[in-house]
């Protein structure tokens, strides 16, 4: 590392500010586990939020090692950035807007600017005490600037992996009962994904000997002509394999829309929810154990 | 009063992604104008058959979302329109069943019934617009989940 000539009696203001925040690096990292940005990320154990505490202290202590305070690209800030980012985003996907995440950041700088005043001695040249306090909130500025950076990056990574993730997801075949099996659908209900759908059902159907298959359509957010039909004819061709379809999970929404459109379900049968479902199936296979009550009461 | 903002747009209609932005798009314009929740869920449903017919039969084209005010009513405005074949007989197409695809045919007179007004301007060789507006038809509630 390149050691400067320090001016006058006193170190470079940065390297004052370093080696105060490796002395303290502890205190700060306590104080800043009561500020609401570590309280609110680390909600189960005060422990981890200092622990926290003390790499970021820790790498600040690094950028300011290096003399350039208001560097978001440091080498210091690698070791962190991923928890910074991890941080931020917390934040954002708990509905804070990217100014008051801002505004959470920046509280961690009084308590760590408190420090370095208190420990200066009162003989100490204020001109100097000054700079150190400057280069210290130089450093939080751009602390600042890193936590919105990464979590503004990983906001963006996250709705692109939960775009692919609506087009992607698996659709999982649940055995609920014997000869009973349930896909739960999520997500746009395009004809590529209807296809999967359909064909993994169909398999379900097979291997599983469905006598019954439920289709709950709960998570998918349009029912439009494209996607009844991508249904209707997936509960034809299941009939076609011996099992009878089930669509539950039509929101009310859905159902008034479903009766404007036009839409004729026809022969499908449907039920308000996933339970109702199972009842009927079960009902139909005769298990008659939907209703199978203490003192041998008869199933309806 | 609620604002413009996020309301008048112009999105692409070219590819079955595009499809899933409109319906996002009307979604949120839909509820900031104060829609409720059966209100929306209609429109959106009635945007997804005309951009999907905008993109089947049309070959392509765009949604221009705008909002319309009248007295205290508040309205969305949502205009399809391709540069495609266009409709030969705008009646007979709107009844319910009639496709020259492999749909259901219940695109067109479905999204009629979803909406509040209905127009559709369609000249042979020159592409067609179906243009629709819906009115919030009760009061803006301001912390309503979109
Ligand atoms: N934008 C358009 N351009 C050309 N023809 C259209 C357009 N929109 C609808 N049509 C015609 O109207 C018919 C009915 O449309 P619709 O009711 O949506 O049913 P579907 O899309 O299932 O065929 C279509 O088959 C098509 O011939
Ligand atoms: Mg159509």
């Amino acid at each position: 590392m390149p050691e400067h000539e320090a001016e006058g009696q006193h170190g470079s203001p940065t390297w004052e500010v370093r080696d105060f925040l490796r002395r303290r690096r502890e205190q700060i990292a306590q104080r800043w586990a009561d500020e609401s940005l570590f309280r609110a990320v680390f909600t189960v154990s005060r422990d981890e939020a200092v622990e926290a505490g003390r790499a970021v202290v820790e790498a600040l202590a690094e950028v300011a090692g290096t003399g350039r305070p208001e560097n978001p690209a440091a080498a210091g800030f690698t070791t962190v950035r991923e928890q910074l980012g991890r941080m931020g985003a917390a934040r954002a996907r708990a509905g804070l807007t990217p100014a008051q995440i801002s505004v959470e950041v920046d509280a961690l700088r009084p308590p760590a600017v408190d420090l370095l005043v208190a420990d200066f001695p009162d003989d100490a040249p204020a001109g100097f005490v000054r700079e150190c306090t400057n280069a210290l909130t130089a450093l939080m500025g751009t602390l600042r600037l890193v936590v919105m950076e990464t979590a503004l990056n990983e906001g963006e990574a996250m709705l692109d992996r939960q775009r692919l993730q609506m087009l992607e997801v698996a659709t999982p075949v649940i055995r609920l009962w014997d000869g009973i099996v349930a896909v739960p659908l999520i997500g746009t209900l395009d004809s590529a994904r209807s296809q999967v759908v359909m064909e993994t059902l169909l398999e379900a159907v097979v291997t599983e000997q469905a006598r019954f298959a439920i289709l709950d359509i709960t998570g998918v957010p349009t029912v439009d002509s494209l996607v009844a039909q991508h249904l209707m004819k997936t509960v034809q061709a299941a009939r076609l394999m011996g099992a009878e379809c089930i669509v539950s999970g039509i929101r009310p929404a859905i159902a008034q829309t479903i009766v404007h459109l036009g839409l004729d379900l026809g022969t499908v049968v449907t039920r308000a929810g996933l339970a109702d479902a199972l009842g009927y199936a079960l009902g139909r296979l005769g298990a008659g154990i939907v209703n199978a009550a203490p003192r041998g009461a008869e199933p309806r | 009063m609620r604002t413009a903002e996020g309301v008048e747009a112009c999105l692409p209609i070219r590819s079955d992604m595009d499809l899933m932005w409109v319906r996002q798009h009307v979604r949120q314009a839909a509820a900031r104008l104060g829609f409720g929740l059966v209100d929306r869920t209609k429109l959106v449903t009635a945007a997804s058959e005309l951009a999907r017919n905008t993109l089947v039969h049309g070959g392509g084209g765009q949604m221009e979302s705008a909002r319309v005010t009248r007295g205290h009513l508040q309205g969305l405005r949502l205009a399809f329109s391709d540069r495609g074949p266009g409709i030969p007989d705008v009646d007979r197409t709107l009844s319910d069943g009639y496709t020259t695809g492999d749909g259901l045919g219940l695109g067109l007179g479905g999204a009629r019934r979803l909406v509040h007004e209905f127009a559709i301007d369609s000249r042979p060789g020159a592409g067609t617009t179906v243009t629709v507006v819906s009115w919030a038809l009760r009061p803006p509630h301001p912390r309503e989940e979109m």
